[in-house]
């Protein structure tokens, strides 16, 4: 019988990969061999194209000793002191969920919250960052509708409060728009878990759902890949369907599984299904193991062996338990409801095999599916159009002169797309659940208490600029961290670790490539200067239909401390006569600006610039002074520059202001220039605000006071705060409701 | 000695925890019970707490209503043991038959999480006589089935002899008919309703501190007695 081509190619392997598995087996591979190598090696297991850029988070990671775990497990593990560590990581699900928006985006928040129950904590807190097309393509109704009530269906579900995020419109998403969700997770210092199969003759327990035919093939042909004009629906048998139900039991179930040191390693199911995580486990313990496929409960007993082990079903768990705590094991499944299931064993032999029908299907080196699969140095090059890119500045764009056209202007971005309240997509989701929610949004970040028993907390954000990110890739990574860091400080905390989500085209192109090494570098030199090292992160390349690459669309993640939660400072204006002081220095930048691309449709010349020595003092300004209990209200200034600012402060509680503005009024109010916040204070404390400022080389500027219900711009306009608040909320609901 | 106020876990229930927390900090003993016991542990009032009692698969609090506990649930509330049901316990209280009327998706057919403002109607149960009759108060309401339905005859009735205990005010963020929030027994010992007292107990974490008075109420009748 002549030997008839394996089928490598559909599965998205390459001419050489497949080479290269025959080689390491010696021989060609089962059919369910080659199934689980051709997604562990996908692009979103393995990261073959982004690893030797990813390694720069190492090299260049600033001396901390926050670090508990580092990069290389399911989430880093950061100490906030008190005993208690948190692990948060944002990853995402833009492939699922534009082929089914609600499924996608709900499985997005649930793979999310598996990775940091499988580190050992207790999930407290969930964010999610959402791209779409324009808010009126015709696609964004059923995408938004969709990805939010998804990703409020399962985290409400799950009793997860959702403490903020992003919404953005721009049309490069329409073909591809982005889903990335975090999650934050707490524990004791001893009781993080690994990831690790070890100790011969221990048991495999599969615990959770069933495993049905759904998600096959979800990281290799369909996150790895790229859309064609017609390949979206085609593609929904890939997408996972979540019960978010069932993960409340599992985390439930786990949880007092590790509370009773029931388990010696854990691993969830996620990408790749049962292949990841016996192999993972297996390759990182440094061991063998034995899987009986047939013992795996299955949703339909005709099955196959490749559909079961590629499955991406999900709410399962795989644990490893020592043989005489499985009783106990099971049995605490059982009092949860969640079913468990012995399911093989870990051995000495260093093999990975798996057995079917009484057949050993698979029989490979755990480490050759984990983590020695293709590494690339993929070409890259600056793209053609960037230089002309970055030479159409916006110069010439006519600006507003007159006050009324700057009550205008001012008016016309508080009620664009992206700078419109996120109330509609908000109130859809839980903020409250658990009872540990002291900021969530509107304000600039989320803050949660860890722990009924202490005043800790931590506070988040999630920010990014595709914008920025495509007419300078390495200064958007950059803005995009000096947001997210600036947002955590606003509240008073004290950053202390970055995740990330690196969204980006296909990386076979090399101008995405170079757009993704420049964010990379800009990325790992900006958290080098803050002095924040990165956790752990996510990268998601193929994100573009047809040749078209979205932008590149770096999101980052900063996690802050708070030693004492009270002390928060929010975002809104809370009294009437609080003196409102600007602090940073503002320059004349509008590129990539909200003003430029809503009044102007432009998107040309350079980005602010990133200014992260300044950041880290105002940083550190704003620590103090909240400390220092001196701050009424902080929030930062960006998208829509201070003028967005002023609204977004004065409507949070109904509270207006008088301002005054320095130099040009237009670059005063809609500059987008970094390193800047809005505080207020009372009377008494505006000396030692002043002085803390000074100390930290700060520029100020006195804006007014505030009170009243109008936002008056001294001897430029006055707007009251009711005609603000209709037009600022009508927008979402307008084109989404 | 202070009162034992128990609150039941069922697989699903989410806001259990924050429900046990609003118990100590009204000064009373917290007790956990779980729903596949037939034991109250002695409890001198019970919580049926927020959440998605297994997945609301059927109908909201429809498979909760049949939970063994409930059967003890029912039969000491016939007898007089203060009941306190919020969101999905309000859910199962209806579905048990302990309240009349049923919960149903809400008329914008979204989740709605918003600070909400109440009217307290029944300040005579033994969930809210810390309340002043027509006081209002703030508490978060958070849910996807929350819309209040029953015949007109019943809502007659309700309204007829004050069984209405809270009603929104400013916005009806559900579409519940007669704005109705919460409703009680004859008795005044079961009150059920869909706003979360326990997310109102401290300003730092919630709007305000309006729902600890439930709490504080139950405990000084139980005290008193």
């Amino acid at each position: 019988m002549t030997e008839t081509e394996q089928p490598y190619a559909e599965l998205g392997l390459k001419d050489d990969e497949y080479a290269r598995i025959c080689d390491i087996l010696g021989r060609r591979p089962s059919d369910t061999e080659l199934a689980m190598y051709s997604v562990m090696w996908s692009e979103h297991c393995s990261y073959k194209s982004s690893k030797v850029h990813l390694r720069q988070f190492g090299e260049k990671a600033p001396e901390t000793d926050v670090l508990l775990v580092g990069m290389g497990e399911n989430a880093g593990v950061v100490d906030v002191g008190d005993g208690l560590a948190v692990t948060f990581k944002v990853e995402s699900h833009n492939h699922p969920s534009y082929v089914e928006p609600y499924q996608g985006a709900a499985t997005g928040v649930g793979g999310i919250v598996r990775d940091i129950l499988t580190m050992g904590a207790r999930p407290i807190a969930v964010m999610d960052s959402l791209r779409f097309g324009e808010i009126d393509h015709p696609d964004s109704r059923r995408l938004v509708s969709g990805v939010v009530a998804g990703v409020g269906g399962y985290g409400n579900c799950l009793g997860l409060p959702n403490i903020g995020g992003e919404v953005v419109f721009d049309p490069t998403y329409a073909g591809n728009p982005l889903v990335n969700a975090l999650c934050l997770g707490v524990m004791r210092h001893d009781q993080i878990q690994l990831a690790r199969a070890e100790g011969a003759g221990n048991k495999v327990v599969l615990l959770g759902a069933k495993t049905g035919r759904d998600g096959i093939g979800g990281v290799s042909v369909l996150a790895s890949a790229t859309f064609n004009e017609d390949g979206g629906p085609s593609k929904r048998p890939s997408v996972q369907v979540g019960d978010p139900f069932t993960e409340k039991v599992v985390i439930e179930c786990c949880l007092e599984l590790f509370e009773r040191g029931l388990v010696t390693g854990i691993q969830d199911l996620g990408g790749a299904g049962l292949s990841c995580a016996t192999s993972e486990t297996a390759s990182h313990g440094g061991s063998g193991m034995t899987v009986d496929l047939d013992l795996v409960p299955l949703r339909e007993p005709s099955m196959s062996p490749v559909e079961v082990i590629t499955s991406e079903s999900q709410e399962r768990m795989l644990a490893i338990v020592e043989p005489g705590d499985v009783d106990e094991v099971l049995a605490l499944c059982a009092h949860w409801g969640v079913l468990a299931t012995v399911i093989g064993e870990v051995t000495d032999s260093g093999r990975l095999e798996v057995r079917w029908h009484g057949e050993v299907v698979v029989d490979v080196p755990p480490a050759s599916l984990a983590d020695e699969g293709p590494v690339y140095e993929r070409p890259y090059a600056r793209p053609d159009d960037q230089d002309a890119l970055q030479a159409d500045s916006t110069d010439a764009l006519v600006r507003p002169a007159t006050g009324d056209e700057l009550a205008e202007t001012l008016l016309r971005l508080a009620s664009s797309p992206n700078l419109a309240s996120r109330r509609w997509v908000t109130e859809q989701y839980d903020r409250y659940v658990l009872g540990g929610t002291v900021l969530a949004m509107p304000h600039d970040s989320g803050v949660v208490r860890l722990v009924d028993d202490s005043d800790r907390g931590v506070a988040l954000s999630l920010d990014g600029n595709g914008r920025y990110a495509r007419l300078d890739p390495y200064a958007g990574a950059q803005l995009a961290l000096s947001e997210a860091y600036r947002n955590v400080s606003t509240s008073g905390a004290r950053p202390l670790a970055v995740t990330n989500c690196l969204n980006f085209g296909s990386p076979e192109d090399p101008a995405v490539m170079w757009q993704f090494a420049e964010a990379t570098r800009g990325l790992a030199d900006g958290c080098a200067e803050l002095g924040v090292p990165v956790t752990g992160g996510n990268v998601s390349f193929y994100n573009q239909t047809g040749a078209t690459a979205i932008h590149p669309t770096p999101v980052v993640g900063v996690l802050g401390v708070l030693d004492d939660v009270n002390r928060r400072v929010p975002s809104g204006f809370v009294a009437a006569g609080d003196v409102v002081i600007l602090l940073g220095e503002t320059y004349d930048e509008f590129g990539g600006s909200e003003w430029a691309w809503v009044v102007h449709g432009h998107l040309g010349g350079r980005p602010p610039m990133p200014r992260l020595s300044a950041e880290r003092q105002l940083s550190d300004a704003l620590q103090a002074a909240a400390a220092d209990g001196l701050l009424t209200c902080a929030h930062d200034v960006s998208d829509g520059g201070l003028g967005q600012t002023l609204v977004e402060a004065a409507l949070l509680n109904g509270i207006g202001a008088t301002v005054t503005l320095d130099g040009d009024p237009f670059v005063a109010l809609f500059s987008e220039s970094a390193a800047r916040a809005v505080v207020t204070c009372r009377d008494a404390d505006v000396d030692r605000l002043l002085e803390i400022a000074a100390g930290h080389d700060l520029a100020v500027s006195r804006l007014g006071r505030t009170g009243g219900d109008a936002l008056d711009v001294t001897g430029q306009f006055t707007l009251p705060l009711e005609r603000l608040r209709e037009t600022h909320e009508a927008t979402l609901p307008r084109h989404l409701a | 000695m202070t009162a034992r106020i128990g609150v039941i876990t069922f697989p699903g229930s989410l806001d259990d925890r924050d429900a046990l927390r609003a118990v100590r900090l009204a000064g009373a003993e917290p007790v956990s019970l779980w729903h596949g016991d037939h034991d109250l542990r002695g409890v001198d009032a019970a919580v049926l707490p927020g959440g998605f009692s297994y997945g609301d698969y059927l109908r909201a609090g429809a498979i909760a209503s049949f939970a063994p506990i409930m059967a003890e649930v029912v039969a000491a509330a016939r007898d007089g043991l203060p009941v306190l049901g919020i969101c999905n316990g309000f859910q199962v209280l209806c579905e048990a038959g302990l309240l009349p009327g049923a919960l149903i998706r809400n008329a914008g057919l979204h989740f709605v999480c918003r600070d909400q403002r109440l009217r307290v109607e029944a300040a005579d149960t033994a969930w809210t006589s810390e309340y002043a009759a027509g006081a209002e108060i703030v508490v978060p309401v958070k849910n996807g089935e929350g819309r209040y339905v029953a015949d007109e005859s019943t809502l007659d009735e309700l309204e007829a002899t004050g069984r209405v205990a809270f009603r929104y005010v400013g916005g009806n963020p559900n579409g519940a008919l007669r704005d109705i929030a919460g409703i009680r027994n004859e008795a005044g010992n079961v009150v059920g309703l869909m706003p979360h007292p326990e997310h109102a107990i401290d300003p730092l974490t919630g709007p305000s501190a309006d729902g600890l008075g439930m709490f504080v109420s139950v405990l000084k009748q139980l005290t008193a007695a």
